[in-house]
């Protein structure tokens, strides 16, 4: 298998004998691991004795799995690392579900140990018993149920392996008791390189293509770049601005991609997709060479696929096979990582004798700047209430655009997707592909972990903030001080907003009735709530809770309940027909009212 | 149209259900599935058959490459190929049908190899097109039970399905 094995060997040099339960702490040091989210229980007491008797790998006690698994999720987000959770068997595997196809459906890098049932007892619906493989199976890259201690730390370093390359994702370790048994000890042996015959993937791009893709590129008249997740999984962003200011093509990002290129650059004309910019989605419809980079075509980024991108021919770079002509059919496909592939691109773009058409390039832009002018993003600033864009664009300022910003999904996320302007890949860290209400805050803990000394801010509603509040106490434990901005709308916004458009205003269920009070709340996890009612106080709000550098503070904001977040691509809809706050032209609602 | 997709898969635990679960899970169509250990006892080798367009089954084809316990895979459709399937039919029998069953089955190269007073069994192989047709062609009143392997396929010449 060529590796250099890390061998544990005491003072006279002979390499030392381990249970199941040090192997498994010691391969997951050996393996870099800072910390460790997790929840005890009866079939992971043995590795909880074993990390209790060491300290460096530290673990992060949390108050309910499905936190542990957003937690180690955000931590991988901000930091590119591998994740790591420990559940126990049973309840404690299933409670990590959610958050496992959370990073699944994100491609997040993540290793998941559950606890099992001793191998005997397997099968016989012995106490809390789950098939772990089985449930979690749709939702993981891939998963092992170790058998053999002696295959243990092997297995771990497959786990670690399989999770981050490729296309990332979560794989589960399910062990069983008996496994790590502190009474049986192995040699034991960290692979530092473990090779897979079944696993080999793609790394460079086919030459032949990338060649035909720039020629494609260069003799674009309307071109558009379309990015996402994977240029920020990949760490390619460096060689995405390169390539776009060499090129001088306009770029969108999707939800995932945000911050992978600059959103302050004169040449990022926003996100794309069903809550997109007018620019962005207008000019994907009218282009007429995409170039897509680690994106998937997701539906919430096409709208209706018969109606996607009517002209263009689209060039997509994707590490993933499986990504590339799933929903839309490309022409030139290439598969390999971004970071690679794009350093390709950039150098035979600068080999080739051909341009891209000045004249032509002038007239996209200038169509561009019409779209643009739309100001599609534009609200009520006058309004008295508090409007949800207004609080994110305060924010903005007031953390100088430089925060860690964590979101819940809803209207709220999208409202921080828009108006936070990220400049610097995994600085936005959302759950886009499963949409997960309650990951902002576990979410918020585990990126202050990896980063104290910077800001770090959940933006949230007061719907998703409750699926997983009990992590404010794990806030307290570890004094990870994050700033919690609740966009209290008194609705789960999205659904109101889908309910007004679609069901006729008729909205089943989606008030927010009896909610707690915030403030008392937060202070009796130990933190800081302030309630924030007049717009004329939100901003000294905002700076007096960032001020408290060392506390949790829960900022309870209550925001105008009946904005909704425009523009909108409604389902079974295109590009080009997107709903508008204000159609061209027509007043304001205040101006009506 | 119809493929026949061979996988060579490590032979873990749980690799059956990662097939099988992402057809379920993608709702791609499934006709048979075969699975059996191959002369290298670390691998299986599966068989199955699936039926869509030329979208779909490049999606199959990715979506199975991806699981990472996928060693090869290869579509036979797309070469010359042989195809067999295994059936064995029981068909109720009097005096009076017993030699015309004889003579379909000989017809068809099928075998009988089991008889009782009221019974028959009959063993054929062949593609699953041919058994379908001697399904077809004895009286359908007869039939007690049909037992079907699913399609089992390799390649003509050269080519294979090997590490
Ligand atoms: C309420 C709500 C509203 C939403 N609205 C929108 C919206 O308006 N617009 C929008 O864009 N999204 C929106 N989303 C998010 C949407 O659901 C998808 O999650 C998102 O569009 C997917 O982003 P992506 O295409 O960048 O893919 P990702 O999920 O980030 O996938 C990354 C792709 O890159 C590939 N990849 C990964 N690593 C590499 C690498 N190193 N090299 C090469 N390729 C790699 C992967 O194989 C994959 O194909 C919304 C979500 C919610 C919850
Ligand atoms: C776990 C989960 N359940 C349900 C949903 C469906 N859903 C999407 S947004 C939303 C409402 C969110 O309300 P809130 O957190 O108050 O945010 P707002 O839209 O008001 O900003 C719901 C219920 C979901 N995304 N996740
Ligand atoms: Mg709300």
């Amino acid at each position: 298998m060529g590796f250099i094995d890390h061998l544990i060997v005491n003072a006279e040099g002979n390499s030392v004998e381990l249970n199941g339960a040090q192997i498994l702490v010691q391969s997951l040091k050996d393996e870099g691991v800072e910390y460790i989210f997790g929840y005890p229980g009866g079939a992971v007491l043995h590795i909880y004795d074993a990390i209790f008797q060491q300290d460096d790998v530290k673990h992060i006690l949390v108050r309910h799995e499905q936190g542990a698994t957003h937690a180690a999720d955000a931590y991988a987000r901000a930091t590119g690392k591998t994740g790591v959770v420990l559940v126990t068997s049973g309840p404690g595997a299933t409670n990590a579900v959610t958050g496992i196809a959370t990073a699944y459906m994100d491609s997040i890098p993540m290793v998941v140990i559950s606890g099992q049932v001793p191998s005997p007892v397997i099968g016989s619906d012995a106490f809390q018993e789950v098939d772990m493989v089985g449930i979690s199976r749709p939702c993981v890259k891939h998963n092992f149920l170790v058998k053999d201690v002696t295959k243990l730390a092997e297995t771990i370093k497959k786990a670690f392996y399989v999770a981050s390359t490729g296309r990332p994702g979560p794989v589960v370790v399910d062990v069983p008791k008996d496994i790590t048994d502190p009474n049986i000890k192995v040699p034991y042996k960290y692979p530092r390189k473990v090779t897979m015959r079944s696993y080999n993937p793609a790394v460079e791009g086919h030459k032949g293509q990338i060649k035909k893709a720039v020629e494609l590129l260069l003799s674009a008249q309307r071109p558009m770049i379309y990015s996402g997740g994977g240029v920020i999984l990949g760490e390619a962003s460096r060689e995405l601005i390169e390539l776009t200011r060499t090129l001088g093509y306009p770029i969108t990002n999707t939800l995932m991609g945000l911050g992978a290129y600059p959103a302050t650059d004169k040449q990022f004309i926003g996100m794309l997709g069903m809550h997109g910019t007018y620019e962005a989605n207008m000019g994907m419809h009218e282009s007429d060479v995409i170039l897509a980079v680690g994106a998937r075509f997701d539906d919430r980024v096409t709208g209706k696929l018969a109606e996607f991108c009517p002209y263009a021919k689209i060039i997509h770079i994707d590490v993933d096979p499986a990504s590339i002509s799933k929903t839309v059919k490309v022409d030139i496909p290439i598969v390999g990582q971004v970071k690679p592939v794009l350093t390709q691109m950039i150098e035979q773009i600068k080999e080739s004798k051909k341009q891209p058409s000045k004249k032509a390039l002038a007239a996209w832009w200038e169509q561009i700047d019409k779209w643009r002018s739309v100001q599609c993003l534009e609200y009520d600033r006058e309004s008295p209430l508090i409007k949800p864009q207004y609080v994110i664009e305060q924010l903005y300022e007031v953390t100088k655009g430089d925060a860690y910003i964590t979101s819940d999904v809803g209207q709220h996320q999208m409202y921080a997707a828009q108006y936070y302007h990220f400049d610097k890949p995994r600085r936005w860290i959302n759950s886009g592909g499963l949409g997960t209400m309650g990951f902002g805050l576990p979410a918020a803990i585990g990126v202050k972990l990896a980063f104290p000394e910077a800001d770090v801010a959940c933006v949230t509603g007061e719907a998703s903030i409750q699926m997983c509040i009990q992590e404010l106490s794990t806030a307290l434990q570890y004094k990870t001080p994050v700033k919690i901005i609740n966009l209290n709308n008194r609705y789960m916004g999205m659904v109101r907003q889908w309910q007004e458009f679609s069901y006729e205003s008729r909205y089943s269920h989606s008030y927010m009735d009896t909610l707690p009070d915030f403030v008392k709340l937060a202070e009796a996890y130990g933190h800081v709530g302030m309630l924030v009612e007049n717009k004329a106080d939100l901003r000294s709000a905002l700076e007096e809770a960032f001020a408290m550098k060392d506390r949790t503070v829960f900022m309870d904001i209550i925001t105008d309940r009946t904005e909704n977040v425009y523009p909108m691509i409604e389902s079974g809809k295109g590009h080009h027909d997107m709903k508008l706050r204000i159609a061209p032209g027509t007043p304001t609602d205040r101006e009506l009212a | 149209m119809r493929h026949i997709i061979s996988i060579l898969i490590e032979n873990e635990a749980g690799a059956l259900s990662r097939v099988a679960g992402l057809f379920s899970a993608r709702g791609y169509n499934i006709e048979s599935l075969t699975v059996a250990p191959t002369e290298d006892s670390s691998l299986s080798r599966m068989t199955l058959v699936t039926r869509g367009n030329d979208d779909i089954i490049e999606q199959i084809t990715k979506q199975l490459n991806k699981l990472v316990d996928v060693v090869k895979l290869i579509d036979l459709a797309e070469s010359a190929h042989i195809e067999r399937e295994l059936m064995m039919v029981k068909v109720k029998t009097s005096e009076a049908t017993r030699a015309e069953i004889k003579r379909i089955a000989d017809i068809f190269r099928g075998r009988i190899i089991d008889v009782t007073p009221m019974t028959f069994v009959i063993e054929m192989t062949g593609t699953s097109d041919k058994l379908d047709a001697f399904v077809k062609a004895i009286d359908e009143t007869t039939i007690i039970e049909v037992v079907r392997s699913g399609a089992t396929g390799i390649c003509r010449g050269e080519k294979g399905l090997h590490l």
